[in-house]
């Protein structure tokens, strides 16, 4: 097991939703060439532990730290490192994919337009970069979210039910890339409710 | 950070979003008209309710103006960070890297360059029909641009706090319209000098001062507020 400096570590958080106890002291680590799927019924705070770790929720208790610095204390350079890819594919119906991921890319790098290219062509709509994204199906929107986490090139992937609404071909895509990141060194922490098959180191943890 | 050739810079993300948000409203330019069509209608409706009297108009042109100026801006104001937290993409530049505050900024300087530079560039249209003299043209026009300037960044605060509500429109007018009143004192009194052809310096300086005020505080508690609508 990992010591935590190397990587992501969430240390005994606590998060109360109004009179709820969402998250109930929960810790993980997630070290370099690890990929941690998150389990657990509905309603278990899955979601929310994502956003604990992605920084946007703060938790009453407990701590999140990354490379062994709490991430409150290094905010920018935790999220430039950081693919947060959340349950709606958050992008912009009247821009294109190509404009979408143009902005939010170079908000992170400067970055050329064929480099954007050849991700969405990877996630398999290469011939909708041109079009808005409203007229998009729920399945492509979330093939382009996919290729801006991977256009990112950060070391740490968030992934709240990546696999909603994808196709077989779209699943086993996906289930390819997040092989390829983790074993090339990256880490992902993947919400899903079903069974990952991915040819990577994988552990579960069970929210209950 | 390094001085990594790929880094980006705050002034170039400011420029990065500024573009998007002038992009994005161009694809729907309904919603950068109606505000600017309400303020033409509403300023336009005062002459035809007061019968002929010019000197009535005159006296009621400053008024009525600033009014309606800050009536259409709260028009514009509700979709500010609405549509952005809406369809998820607030939490993705929150993530981005960037500062919050400097998004914050470019968002505001390009929403006023769609709302208040827009109906500043109009007024003159609607000071024709409230009688007001071309002479007191430029004091109105810096007066307007002065006070839109200040409204966006006062509806900015209001904007980040009711983002989270279904409804927020309303509660955003009660927020915003009490602390646009001193802009609507000042303005209006700046633009009714200058129609007297008195000197409206004192007001415009009151004017400035304000906007600066905002400028430099309303960034950070904008930011404090969307912070808190993210968790």
């Amino acid at each position: 097991m990992s010591s935590g400096a190397e990587g992501l570590c969430i240390d005994r958080v606590h998060v109360w939703r109004g009179d709820r106890h969402v998250l109930k002291g929960v810790s993980l680590t997630l070290a370099a060439r690890e990929l941690l799927h998150i389990t657990g019924p509905n309603g278990t705070g899955k979601t929310t532990l994502l956003r604990v770790a992605s920084g946007l929720l703060r938790p009453e208790q407990g701590q999140v730290a990354w490379l062994g610095r709490p991430i409150a204390s290094a905010r920018a350079e935790y999220h430039s490192a950081l693919a947060y890819a959340p349950h709606e594919p958050a992008l912009k119906g009247d821009l294109t994919p190509l404009e979408n991921l143009g902005f939010m890319i170079g908000l992170k790098r400067r970055v050329q337009a064929a480099e954007l290219k050849a991700h969405l062509v990877r996630t398999g709509v290469g011939e909708c970069a041109d079009l808005p994204v409203r007229v998009l199906s729920a399945g492509q929107r979330r093939r382009v979210a996919m290729a801006r986490v991977l256009a990112s090139r950060a070391p740490l992937w968030l992934l709240d039910e990546p696999f909603t609404n994808l196709d077989r071909a779209g699943s086993e895509l996906l289930s390819v890339l997040l092989a390829e990141h983790v074993n090339a060194g990256g880490m992902a922490l993947v919400v899903a409710h079903h069974d990952l098959s991915i040819a990577a180191t994988l552990r579960r943890l069970e929210l209950a | 950070m390094s001085a990594d050739p790929n880094t980006v810079g705050a002034a170039r993300a400011m420029m990065l979003v500024i573009r998007r948000e002038l992009c994005l409203s161009f694809r729907r330019p309904e919603q950068l008209l109606q505000p600017l069509v309400f303020f033409l209608i509403v300023t336009t409706l005062f002459p035809l309710g007061l019968s002929l009297q010019l000197s009535l108009l005159k006296e009621m042109a400053p008024g009525v103006l600033w009014v309606a100026a800050l009536l259409s801006s709260l028009l514009a104001l509700d979709s500010l960070f609405k549509s952005d937290a809406d369809d998820g993409t607030l939490e993705q530049l929150a993530l981005s890297g960037q500062s919050l505050t400097v998004i914050v900024i470019a968002k505001t300087a390009a929403h006023w360059l769609l709302s208040g530079a827009a109906l500043v560039l109009i007024s003159p249209v609607v000071a024709v029909a409230l009688a007001i003299p071309p002479p007191a043209f430029p004091t109105m026009l810096l007066s307007l641009a002065l006070g839109t300037l200040t409204l966006s960044w006062l509806g900015a605060i209001g904007a980040g706090l009711t983002v989270g509500l279904k409804r927020g429109n309303v509660l955003l007018s009660l927020i915003v319209l009490p602390l646009a009143m001193p802009l609507l004192i000042f303005g209006a009194g700046a633009t009714d000098r200058a129609i007297s052809g008195t000197s409206a310096a004192g007001a415009l300086y009151f004017l400035g001062s304000l906007c600066v005020f905002t400028a430099t505080l309303a960034p950070f508690a904008v930011t404090a507020a969307l912070r808190i609508t993210l968790e």
